[in-house]
């Protein structure tokens, strides 16, 4: 095979140069003052700063509050993930079996996808909220006195609940076309061995919907662990008291509320590390039982 | 085009060139402040004012979001060496700018060097060294203050034939006739504040180490972890198990609601709110001063304030300093203090202003209004100034935490006081580092 190559040995990276700016400006830059910036504790104004060593990083990690955050961070990106994806799947498969007015129903699904993130989360806040929340009134039908913002369970329920409701709709849309692109001849041949239509599903559809299931959970565990945060701080009122908050919602607390720019920047290290640890166990263990063909 | 619109736009024309020149000879300076809503009105109408009232300098305010928000765009600025003439600063972020040496421009020397009068005396005492240092000199202008007053709605209290408290032992003896005639006697909406900073305050309790912090940041040390404050808060919730009061979270309006829909007979809020009620409510309600408790004190102390101040930046040329220490001089002329008094229910800072709102009957109209700053006029006493403590922000967030952990039963004040005394301890311990 002929190899292509360009005249000028330079031009390629002419052509990445670009890429490699904004990558360089807006990634690796803010990530090296920030590793930099945990190692101080500094005056916000840039007057002063001491030099403290791993101080910061053990003052977050030995904090009680930390670890209680960090937990809470743990259980709220699995239960969203996986409420999202699965009620998205459901939705999916259900709609994919629609055969009248199948647009309808789709576009109705996908509805919520349309809406800005900021404006979602104020929707879910007011239909839970504690004075004039229609939610908050059907619970009480059943018994249950939800008080958003003062109960940490309630709150961190309607947490998940406005964060599972506004990805459901990313999810449905990925899982449907996946579901679109099985071969018909595969479920037909499935159809003549097997007759329940359940089996079917997960011996011979869920496997073929590995791959776009896989890049889903990615995408969910990131948008749970980060793009939450403006339906939290919603929820929040800004006043996070005795409610439950996660370790990005913490940064930005501690950093831009708090002016404390050591302990924020460590933590924010803390996080980079973490979704580190993540990317590496994502590609190395789960992709490997992924078959693309 | 007929002759009269070219004649319009030719004057059009002049007015705006002759304006923009007369703008270009005055030396501007800018204002970020968190004002938003009606007091953003307020606060844009003053510096209209202003600058119609001189030529020499041209003010521009700027709205910032939020305090926090506010601080941190200053502090951006500043770094970026973009910093605004005056910013505003609330109570809770006070020791951050204080104490980053060389950030602002005290305000006592800034009006001094610009030759105009100022004397600390002629501050409301519960006004003037909040925002000053060690040595009593004013580093921030106080601007809108307020201190946490108790709100009650008048019908409420006739019906259950019971009249407002004086001391937190009267409350107990009235909250059951409350609770009979259908309400919930008490909310307050910044636990922090109300029952913490000035709770301390009201029964001259020290708050910190170092005379409550204003000696300086290092070794300062809270002392939270007391008997009176620990009582109240065992107090507050049996109340709340009894129904004698009724927590709706840390926002400030969930609280307040209550209040405003005739659910709840008294609320502890800011004199601040007077304004706002007046336009939310349709019953009748009045204010009385802070209860306090008499077991502890026999006679309530004053209350500090809460609220923010204008803190001149520093790295600014001295014909703008001269125009931010005449903008300060027209803040605090008693005209413009009672009109910003009048329309937001903030204290009148100064005391000549407070005589002008007495003389012109001010509070014979709206007695209420009043209570705020008599509260703060009470006389000084050692632990009565306010407190300046580093990462008081997060102090706040911590104890905010564990008194929602008090009030859902989850731990005693015992065990949530001392957790709050070891947390702010150590963020104040990692404050100090970071004067370097």
């Amino acid at each position: 095979m002929k190899r292509v190559q360009f005249a000028d040995p330079l031009m390629p990276y002419m052509l990445l140069l670009p890429q490699l700016l904004i990558v360089g400006i807006f990634f690796i830059w803010p990530a090296a003052e920030a590793v930099r910036s945990s190692f101080y504790l500094e005056d916000p104004f840039g007057f002063g700063s001491t030099f403290v060593g791993f101080d910061n990083f053990t003052d977050a990690l030995t904090s009680s509050d930390y670890a209680s955050t960090a937990r809470f961070t743990l259980v709220f990106t699995a239960l969203t993930t996986f409420f999202s994806l699965s009620i998205a799947l459901l939705l999916a498969v259900k709609a994919d079996s629609v055969i009248r007015g199948a647009s309808t129903y789709r576009t109705l699904l996908m509805w919520v996808y349309a809406i800005a993130p900021p404006v979602a989360g104020l929707i879910g806040v007011m239909l839970f909220d504690q004075h004039i929340g229609p939610l908050k009134e059907f619970a009480g039908l059943l018994g249950w006195d939800m008080q958003i913002g003062v109960n940490y369970f309630d709150t961190a329920f309607c947490m998940i609940v406005i964060a599972v409701w506004k990805q459901v709709p990313i999810n449905f849309i990925f899982f449907l076309s996946g579901l679109q692109s099985v071969p018909k001849s595969i479920q037909e041949a499935a159809a003549i061995d097997c007759r329940s239509g359940a089996r079917r599903f997960w011996t011979v559809t869920f496997p073929l919907l590995a791959p776009t299931g896989f890049f889903l959970l990615i995408i969910n565990i990131t948008y749970a662990l980060f793009e939450t945060f403006g339906i939290i701080d919603l929820v929040l009122k800004g006043e996070p008291g005795n409610n439950p908050i996660t370790l990005v919602y913490k940064v930005f607390l501690d950093g831009f509320r708090g002016n404390d720019l050591g302990g924020s920047s460590a933590q924010s290290v803390i996080l980079m590390l973490l979704v580190f640890v993540l990317t590496i166990v994502q590609f190395r263990l789960i992709e490997r039982r992924v078959h693309y063909n | 085009m007929s002759y009269r619109t070219t004649a319009a736009r030719i004057v059009a024309f002049a007015a705006l060139a002759t304006t923009s020149t007369a703008s270009f000879a005055a030396t501007e300076i800018s204002w970020w402040h968190a004002m938003g809503g009606r007091l953003g009105e307020v606060v844009n109408e003053i510096s209209a004012n202003y600058n119609e009232a001189q030529d020499a300098c041209q003010l521009t305010p700027v709205f910032k979001g939020t305090y926090e928000e506010a601080l941190t765009a200053g502090i951006a600025a500043f770094r970026a060496g973009e910093q605004p003439n005056i910013l505003q600063v609330f109570d809770a972020g006070s020791a951050t700018i204080i104490g980053a040496k060389g950030a602002v421009v005290p305000a006592e020397d800034l009006l001094n060097e610009a030759g105009a009068e100022f004397n600390i005396e002629d501050y409301i005492p519960g006004v003037r060294y909040f925002y000053a240092d060690a040595n009593g000199k004013m580093i921030g202008m106080p601007f809108n203050s307020s201190t946490p007053i108790l709100y009650y709605n008048e019908e409420a209290l006739e019906k259950a034939g019971v009249s407002a408290p004086k001391t937190w032992e009267e409350f107990e003896q009235i909250a059951p006739k409350l609770v009979e005639a259908g309400y919930i006697p008490l909310s307050q909406s910044h636990t922090p504040w109300i029952f913490a900073e000035n709770f301390m305050s009201r029964h001259n309790l020290p708050f910190a180490t170092n005379n409550n912090g204003y000696d300086g940041a290092e070794g300062t040390q809270i002392l939270v972890d007391q008997d009176a404050i620990k009582m109240h808060f065992t107090k507050v919730k049996e109340w709340l198990d009894n129904g004698y009061y009724n927590f709706y979270g840390s926002g400030w309006a969930d609280n307040q609601k209550p209040f405003q829909e005739g659910d709840v007979a008294m609320w502890l809020g800011s004199s601040g709110s007077f304004g706002g009620l007046m336009q939310s409510t349709d019953f009748d309600f009045s204010a009385t001063f802070l209860p306090y408790w008499e077991s502890v004190i026999d006679e309530g102390a004053q209350t500090f304030i809460g609220g923010a101040a204008l803190f001149a930046m520093s790295g600014k040329s001295s014909a703008e300093n001269n125009c931010t220490a005449d903008f300060f001089s027209y803040l605090t002329s008693p005209e413009i203090q009672y009109m910003w008094h009048k329309e937001t229910g903030y204290v009148p800072v100064t005391n000549a202003a407070y005589d002008l709102a007495k003389e012109d009957g001010h509070y014979d109209r709206f007695p209420a209004a009043e209570v705020g700053i008599q509260q703060l006029s009470l006389p000084s006493q050692d632990n009565t100034k306010g407190y300046r403590m580093g990462f008081y922000v997060q102090i706040r967030d911590v104890m905010r935490r564990e008194f929602g952990q008090i009030f859902s039963g989850e731990k005693t004040a015992d065990e949530a006081f001392k957790t709050i005394e070891e947390e702010a301890n150590k963020l104040l311990a990692r404050f100090e580092k970071t004067s370097g």
